[in-house]
């Protein structure tokens, strides 16, 4: 099916089971420990050996020599996997650092080897007698220091590093009040909970792969092109995925290694990354240095605004995409973007939720918190006045549907905004108390999807696509959709995600997946209408409701259908052009309140509030985890989370959940969401947008914006730390 | 121009550098040189205990973590690892009452003790009122830290009914009471990163006001 004009009525607009906030289908394998994650695989094949990583102990230069002897004696030790050994390997697309190095090393903990032993301990005991000496090389790790350095990068999703309309430069040198910022902000790692794993199995030169993966297409790909064997001859199997936050996007080592440590020792192979290797062997979220510009009239309205951001990547690599919302947030006549990217020794630079705009509004959104203070306006009211409905860079581009102010004014209104004080000025007890606000801001991409749905005698759908389901709902959704399309309650559809022999998907990225995944069920569910009306004999009006197929005066039980036989439907929804007309969007306010320990400067999150308008929320429960979850991890942007780089030696000293610390319960207060009601018929027959995402951007500069609102310290580097505001705190009374 | 000097480790730069950057794998040829011949098989210990209810013995290599005797021993992959080393508490249980991190405890030290998993709290068919409150409060997305979440929780209600503080309670001579406060304080050592907590704390609320 190809989606290519504006949708009308269909049988989603019911909204019986779309849209109610059904509990999640899978809640209770997953609060039972019964759903299966990619390393507990225990009965799909036998004699599962284990493998353990040794990564590299250098950021760069080379291995001069490694013995293996004495791990190779150690008991237990079936084969042991090297560059030397593991014969011819490729890279694949979506990796920009070799997954097995040596004998040249890109990066600290890259992985250099996998000892296969007949228990996990006594793989772990033997990697730890590998010996390998190293000769370093000199490295590039201080981005900061490189900014010289840095070069214009090609083209990144479509997207050139500059853009430019008008004329900023005089534009901005014309206006009476100016904001010129530098902001930073560090490196993070996304930390999901459970660490990359795999279990490899080969069976001749078939390769199963039971794993953790957003993208199972683009991973069977990427195991094929690194192997170098055919796409055909590996299966990936995915089925629960203990978070991923694009982390998982792509294949791994462990997969790689897996897969090569289980045809050394000619049995399956199972391997988890150790907690500690994995924020230096995976890819993190880079590091930015960020310039921000705007210009205003008097009365507030913006004519200039500019955005750049510096970060840095191996080479090969991409930028981070910091300045993407700005091109499109703010009206304004004058406006400049531009991106440079340096080249850095460090690990991998790569998405991580809301890559570009989560760092790029962290910056962006203290700037307009700083520019409405020096307009003297009220921060709501300063981006409401600089709203647009159209693309500010193509102003003929209007957005499909944009609500930005209505879920500022809706946040203002539920929070008590009225009662935010002037910066420093408001007190509970021994905590002065600050509000913040930021807009969120992300874009809506569809991305073409395949599912297949089958129908049997007893009345029962079940679905099968290749999508998956980190923690988004895609269990939930796919199955309110199927219901929904085929007239069934929940109880009578069954999903099954994550597996490449599946019909190919979207899977989980960049916020794309909720809206992309059911259109293409959608899709797969009116061809199975079509084959249940032909096979019945009913006319094409016929209506699926109640588990019921009814046309005119005849009415069958839907498994009727299938009495003859089991009925299959496979189909993809594409997109035509309808994204490129429109700019397709979601839009949120985030509104937070803080307290500062007016000794200490401890910084503690009272209150937090998202609005969002995101096109028809197809599970209200879901989608506001999704939000909540963001609201989280962007408290953590704002307040802790930060890589510290060591910059003599070239790797991430605090690489664990200690050193690397992520929001726990005691960090995060009672949240509140408000969806907007909408839905947006140009983005597809679901009218559906992403959330996952839109939570995430934005959040930490109102955490920030509410801590200068307490303190009257504005602080442009993050994260927002108490030894930032000690020594600028009010006097103490 | 590189210089030899500048990126020889020396003693004294690895520890300015944090000992993280050599943990790994050994750098210095001394710890080499140094390197025993490996034992020439692995000593195993025989170890029983109940878990849910059942009693199963093992003989197992003493290195065994309680963790990995039910992950990859019993087949008890409901109690999950997240790191390995006590930081994240996904591999929560309940031993003989009290939760523990079962990762930082060999399998060896806890012969004749009983152990409760997420599998023994309840199953799809029979949920325990907490595994039952998650699902109706969203307290999860990926599910990966929740059956750590729901020991914890189920042990913190126990915990505060037993009258055990925390670090916030106020008052040390009164019985510690079921307030949002509390819960945060003693459920921080479960980590979620999809970042449920909100949810999570709802749910427990949920329970403990049911139970109250």
């Amino acid at each position: 099916m190809k989606f290519d004009t504006p949708a009308t009525t269909n049988p989603i607009d019911q909204m019986k089971v779309v849209g109610k906030p059904t509990n999640r289908i899978e809640g209770p394998l997953k609060t039972t420990g019964t759903a299966t994650y990619a390393y507990e695989h225990h009965d799909v094949a036998a004699n599962q050996a284990y493998g353990y990583v040794v990564g590299a102990a250098i950021a760069k230069g080379r291995i001069a020599s490694m013995n293996l002897a004495d791990a190779q004696a150690a008991p237990g030790v079936i084969a042991i996997v090297t560059a030397d050994n593991a014969g011819k390997l490729d890279k694949g697309n979506f990796n920009t650092a070799k997954l097995l190095g040596g004998p040249a090393i890109d990066h600290y903990h890259q992985a250099i080897a996998l000892v296969v032993a007949e228990s996990f301990e006594q793989a772990r005991a033997a990697a730890s007698l590998v010996r390998v000496e190293y000769s370093r090389s000199k490295g590039s790790y201080d981005l900061a220091a490189a900014l010289d350095t840095a070069i214009t990068p090609p083209t990144v999703f479509g997207t050139a590093a500059d853009t430019s309309v008008g004329d900023f430069a005089t534009a901005f040198a014309a206006t009476p009040v100016q904001l010129d910022a530098r902001y930073t902000t560090p490196d993070h790692t996304h930390a999901m909970m459970e660490p990359h794993a795999s279990i490899a199995a080969w069976d001749g030169d078939r390769l199963t792969l039971w794993t953790s993966n957003q993208m199972i297409a683009w991973s069977v790909g990427d195991m094929a092109k690194t192997l170098g064997i055919a796409k055909e001859n590996i299966r990936l199997v995915s089925p629960y995925i203990g978070g991923g936050f694009g982390g998982k996007l792509f294949v791994r080592t462990d997969a790689v290694l897996a897969a090569l440590g289980a045809r050394a020792a000619g049995r399956p192979v199972k391997v988890a990354l150790p907690r500690p290797l994995m924020i230096n062997n995976t890819t993190h979220r880079p590091a930015t240095i960020q310039r921000i510009r705007i210009g205003a009239a008097a009365d507030g309205k913006i004519t200039a605004i500019g955005h750049e951001s510096w970060s840095g990547d191996l080479p090969g690599g991409g930028p981070e995409t910091a300045v993407a919302q700005t091109r499109l947030l703010y009206a304004g006549a004058n406006r400049m973007t531009a991106m440079r990217l340096a080249v850095l020794d460090l690990p991998e630079g790569n998405a991580m939720r809301a890559p570009g705009e989560a760092p790029g509004l962290m910056a962006l959104e203290i700037a307009m918190d700083e520019m409405a203070e020096k307009l003297g306006m009220d921060p709501v009211a300063f981006r409401v006045l600089n709203d647009t409905q159209v693309d500010p860079e193509k102003p003929e581009r209007p957005f499909s549907q944009r609500r930005l102010n209505e879920c500022l004014q809706t946040g203002a209104e539920k929070f008590g905004w009225s009662k935010r004080g002037k910066p420093g000025a408001t007190r509970d007890g021994r905590w002065l108390v600050g509000m913040g606000v930021a807009a969120a801001f992300r874009n809506n991409l569809n991305a073409k999807s395949a599912a297949r749905v089958r129908l049997d005698k007893s009345g029962t759908v079940t679905v099968e696509t290749d999508m998956t389901d980190i923690g988004t709902g895609s269990y939930t959704i796919i199955a309110q959709t199927a219901a929904e399309m085929m007239g069934v309650p929940l109880d009578k559809v069954v999903v099954r995600l994550g597996d490449s022999s599946f019909p190919v998907s979207a899977g989980s990225g960049g916020q794309w997946g909720a809206n992309s995944s059911t259109a293409g069920v959608y899709a797969a569910c009116a061809k199975l209408r079509d084959a249940v009306v032909q096979r019945l004999g009913l006319a094409s009006d016929a209506v699926f409701a109640d588990g019921k197929v009814k046309a005119g005066k005849r009415s069958f039980a839907l498994g009727e259908a299938a009495a003859g036989g089991e009925l299959v439907a496979e189909d993809m929804m594409e997109y035509g052009d309808l994204a490129e007309k429109f700019q397709q969007s979601t839009f949120g306010a985030h509104f937070v309140e803080v307290g500062v320990d007016a000794m200490t400067g401890e910084i503690r999150v009272r209150r937090m509030l998202a609005v969002c308008a995101a096109g028809r929320i197809l599970n209200p429960k879901a989608a506001r985890s999704q939000v909540i979850g963001a609201m989280t991890m962007g408290a953590g942007s704002a307040l802790m989370e930060e890589l510290a780089v060591d910059k003599r030696f070239g790797f991430f000293v605090n690489h664990d959940l200690a050193g690397y610390e992520v929001p726990v319960h005691a960090d995060i207060p009672h949240q509140d969401v408000i969806f907007l009601e909408e839905s947006d018929p140009t983005t597809s027959p679901m009218k559906a947008k992403g959330v996952g995402e839109l939570g995430i951007c934005g959040v930490a500069a109102a955490v920030a914006n509410a801590v200068h609102n307490a303190t009257g310290v504005r602080v442009r580097n993050y994260p927002v730390t108490l030894d930032k505001l000690l020594d600028k705190l009010p006097d103490s009374v | 121009m590189q210089t030899p000097e500048e990126y020889e480790l020396s003693r004294r730069g690895v520890l300015v550098g944090g000992a993280a950057s050599v943990a790994t794998v050994a750098l210095v040829p001394a710890v080499a040189a140094g390197a025993a011949t490996a034992p020439a098989a692995t000593p195993t210990t025989k170890v029983s205990f109940k878990v849910n209810g059942a009693d199963r013995e093992l003989d197992l290599d003493t290195r065994v973590s309680l963790l990995d005797a039910l992950r990859e021993h019993l087949h008890l992959t409901g109690t999950k690892k997240g790191c390995d080393h006590g930081q994240c508490g996904a591999c929560t249980v309940i031993v003989d009452g009290r939760r523990i991190n079962s990762c930082l405890t060999l399998a060896v030290m806890h012969d004749g003790e009983n152990i409760t998993t997420i599998e023994g709290l309840g199953t799809p068919d029979r949920m325990h009122a907490m595994q039952d409150a998650f699902v109706e409060h969203d307290g999860y997305q990926c599910g990966y830290c929740t059956p750590g979440q729901i020991c914890s929780a189920v042990a913190v209600l126990d915990e505060i009914r037993a009258g055990v503080p925390s670090h916030v309670t106020a008052d040390l001579t009164a019985a510690p009471t079921v307030t949002a406060a509390e819960l945060r304080e003693r459920m921080s050592g479960n980590i979620c990163r999809c970042g449920a907590y909100s949810n999570i704390i709802d749910a427990i609320t949920g329970v403990a006001g049911a139970k109250a």
